[in-house]
C-alpha cells in the first residue's frame, strides 16, 4: 500500500494532465465518485452524515488488522468526487498516519476553494472527521 | 427587441468594467444578481473620488473636508428620499443593509411597543433576516410569530392572511419581492388590510428596489428597508424609511456618538431623527457612492428596465421549459426576473459548479429562505437573476450550458 502522501502525488500527477481545465477538472472528479464503492446500507445513516451547507456526505469507518478503512457516499456528484479522492488517499492508513499526515492535494489540483471558508462544500468537516475516527480507532489499536 | 434597446443594452455593460473578463476560460455570464448586482464605473469612481478629496468624519467638524464629506452623505439621504417618495428627508437613516433595518425596527420599536400576547405576521416566503429578527422579539416580549401560507405557484394566499389580522396583530412584515421565487407581493393591499386593525407595517424591499419603483407615500407602509449593493451601489450600506411620528417615539437602537444630544454620567439625551438611529462614524464612502447608483437608475429609468427586465424573464421561462427535467419553483403571475428552479435527477450543487466551469455564476441553495425550501419540500434551487446588463444572448448560452450539462446526468 502506498503512503498518504505517494497517493497525493499519484493524484496531483493525474490532475496536471488536465491542464487547469475546470470543466475539465470536474468531470473527471464526478467520473472518479463514480467508481468509489458502494456505502453499505446500515452505515448510510443519519448519524454518519458529515454535514456541508449545500450537499450531504455520509461517512463510516471500520478497523481491518492495523488500518482505517473507510465508506463513504454523497448526495451530490461533485461532492462524491471529492469525497471519492480523500477515501482514496486516507483509507487502509494506519490511524497514525491518518491522524499526522497533511492533506495538501486539494490545493493542488486547485480544489483550495472546497476546504477555505465557502460554506457550500463539506469539505473540511470530511477531513476532520476521517481524523476523529482515526483517532477514536487509534485508541482500539493501542488497548 | 428593438436595435435602439440593444444598443442601449451595451451601452449600460460597457460602464460595468467586472462583466469584461473570462472565468474559467469562458466569457463571465453573471446571472446572481438578487444576491449582489455588480458595480456601474460611476459608482467605483464617486467611492474613490470621496477618499482622494474629501475623505472626513461628518457632522462635526467644522473644516473644509469635513463640510464636503458631510454635504455629500446628506446629498444621498435627499436622493433617497425622492427615490422611494419619503415626505421628509429625516425619515431615511442610514443602516448596513436590509437586515439591520429590519432588526432596527423589531428592537427600537416592538421591544418598546409590543408585549406578550401581541402578534407579528410574517409569510412562508420571508428571507431568514425577516423571519429570525421577528423571533429574537417574540423571545423578548412573549409576542408570537404568525405565518401567512402560500399557494403551490408561490403567492401569498390573501384571504387566510385577512382572517389572520386581528386586534392582537401589532407588526405585519413582509418582503415587496422574494428572492427566491421572484413573486412581487401585493404589499399596498396587505398594508391596507393590517391599517384596518391598527398593526404597523414593515416592508422588505430589498429585492424591490432593483426592479420597481418604491413609492412609500403611495404604500403607507410603516417602515421598509433596502439595500444599495442590490440595486448597483456599494455593499455595507442600505437604507431604513420609517415615518416620523414612529421614529420619534422609537428609543435608539445603539448608544454612542451622533445619536446623543448631551451626555453626562447621570443621564443622556438624544439626538434628533435620523441621527437618533446612526450611531457611530457611518460608512461615509459607500453612502456617497450610493447616490452614484441612484443616478444610475433614475437615469435608465424604471420604465426601460422593467421592461428589459420581463423580456429576459419571458425569454428565460420559455427556453428553461424546454430543457430535460426542468421544474420551475415560484410561478405566479406576477413575478420579477428571477428563476428558480431543479433539473430531476441532478442536485443544484453539482448544476451551480458545472455551470461555474462555464464561466456562468447562480446561486444555489436555499437562498436563506428554508421554511420556503420546507414548504415545496426541496433542499434548495438553482437561481437565475437577471439584471439591467444582462442579455438574450447569455440567457440562450446559459440555456445551451445546461442541456450539455443535463445529458451528461441522462446517459
Amino acid at each position: 500500500m502506498s503512503s498518504v502522501s505517494e497517493i497525493q502525488e499519484e493524484i496531483i500527477e493525474e490532475f496536471s494532465m488536465l491542464d487547469g481545465d475546470m470543466e475539465m477538472t470536474i468531470n473527471y472528479m464526478m467520473e472518479l465518485g463514480e467508481q468509489l464503492p458502494e456505502i453499505s446500507e446500515e452505515n448510510k445513516s443519519e448519524e454518519n452524515i458529515v454535514k456541508g451547507c449545500q450537499s450531504k456526505v455520509w461517512l463510516a469507518a471500520v478497523l481491518q488488522e492495523e488500518n482505517v478503512v473507510f465508506e463513504a457516499d454523497s448526495n451530490t456528484a461533485v461532492t462524491k468526487g471529492l469525497v471519492s479522492l480523500l477515501v482514496r488517499v486516507l483509507s487502509e492508513q494506519t490511524p497514525e498516519d491518518i491522524l499526522n499526515e497533511e492533506i495538501y492535494f486539494p490545493e493542488k489540483i486547485g480544489m483550495n476553494r472546497f476546504i477555505g471558508t465557502q460554506r457550500s462544500n463539506g469539505f473540511g468537516a470530511m477531513i476532520k472527521q476521517m481524523k476523529l475516527y482515526a483517532l477514536a480507532l487509534s485508541t482500539k489499536t493501542s488497548a | 427587441m428593438s436595435p435602439t434597446a440593444i444598443s442601449k443594452i451595451k451601452e449600460i455593460r460597457d460602464q460595468f468594467p467586472v462583466l469584461n473578463q473570462n472565468v474559467n476560460g469562458k466569457p463571465l455570464i453573471y446571472f446572481d444578481n438578487a444576491a449582489t448586482s455588480q458595480k456601474p464605473k460611476s459608482v467605483t469612481d464617486a467611492l474613490i473620488h470621496y477618499y482622494n478629496n474629501d475623505n472626513s468624519n461628518i457632522h462635526r467638524g467644522i473644516h473644509t473636508l469635513a463640510e464636503r464629506a458631510t454635504t455629500a452623505y446628506e446629498k444621498t439621504r435627499k436622493s433617497l428620499q425622492a427615490f422611494v417618495n419619503a415626505p421628509e428627508s429625516e425619515e431615511i437613516i442610514f443602516t448596513k443593509g436590509t437586515t439591520e433595518g429590519i432588526n432596527l425596527v423589531a428592537q427600537a420599536y416592538g421591544r418598546k411597543f409590543l408585549k406578550g400576547g401581541d402578534e407579528i405576521i410574517i409569510s412562508t416566503m420571508e428571507h431568514h433576516s425577516n423571519i429570525v429578527s421577528w423571533q429574537i422579539l417574540c423571545e423578548q416580549t412573549g409576542a408570537k410569530l404568525r405565518v401567512i401560507p402560500i399557494n403551490q405557484k408561490g403567492e401569498i394566499e390573501f384571504e387566510a392572511y385577512e382572517n389572520m389580522l386581528t386586534e392582537k396583530t401589532k407588526i405585519v412584515s413582509v418582503v415587496y419581492i422574494s428572492n427566491t421565487l421572484g413573486t412581487i407581493n401585493p404589499v399596498k393591499k396587505i398594508i391596507d388590510s393590517a391599517h384596518k386593525v391598527g398593526a404597523k407595517v414593515m416592508i422588505d424591499a430589498a429585492q424591490a428596489s432593483p426592479h420597481h419603483k418604491i413609492d412609500v407615500k403611495d404604500l403607507n407602509c410603516d417602515f421598509l428597508a433596502l439595500s444599495a449593493h442590490k440595486m448597483y451601489g456599494p455593499t455595507g450600506v442600505g437604507v431604513l424609511y420609517g415615518k416620523r411620528q414612529l421614529l420619534e417615539k422609537m428609543d435608539p437602537y445603539q448608544g454612542g456618538g451622533e445619536m446623543i444630544n448631551e451626555v453626562s454620567f447621570e443621564k443622556t439625551t438624544y439626538n434628533d431623527i435620523p441621527y437618533k438611529f446612526e450611531a457611530g462614524t457611518p460608512n461615509i464612502g459607500d453612502v456617497v457612492a450610493f447616490d452614484a447608483s441612484i443616478s444610475f437608475i433614475n437615469e435608465i429609468g424604471y420604465e426601460f428596465l422593467h421592461k428589459h427586465e420581463q423580456n429576459l424573464l419571458i425569454h428565460g421561462t420559455n427556453k428553461l421549459a424546454q430543457v430535460d427535467g426542468f421544474t420551475p419553483v415560484g410561478t405566479a403571475s406576477n413575478k420579477a426576473s428571477v428563476i428558480s428552479f431543479n433539473i430531476a435527477g441532478v442536485h443544484p450543487f453539482d448544476l451551480g459548479m458545472l455551470l461555474d466551469a462555464k464561466g456562468i455564476a447562480v446561486r444555489t441553495g436555499h437562498h436563506c429562505t428554508q421554511p420556503l425550501m420546507d414548504y415545496f419540500s426541496i433542499e434548495g434551487t438553482v437561481r437565475a437573476s437577471f439584471a439591467v446588463y444582462n442579455t438574450i444572448e447569455e440567457i440562450d448560452q446559459f440555456v445551451a450550458a445546461l442541456n450539455d450539462i443535463v445529458k451528461k446526468f441522462r446517459k
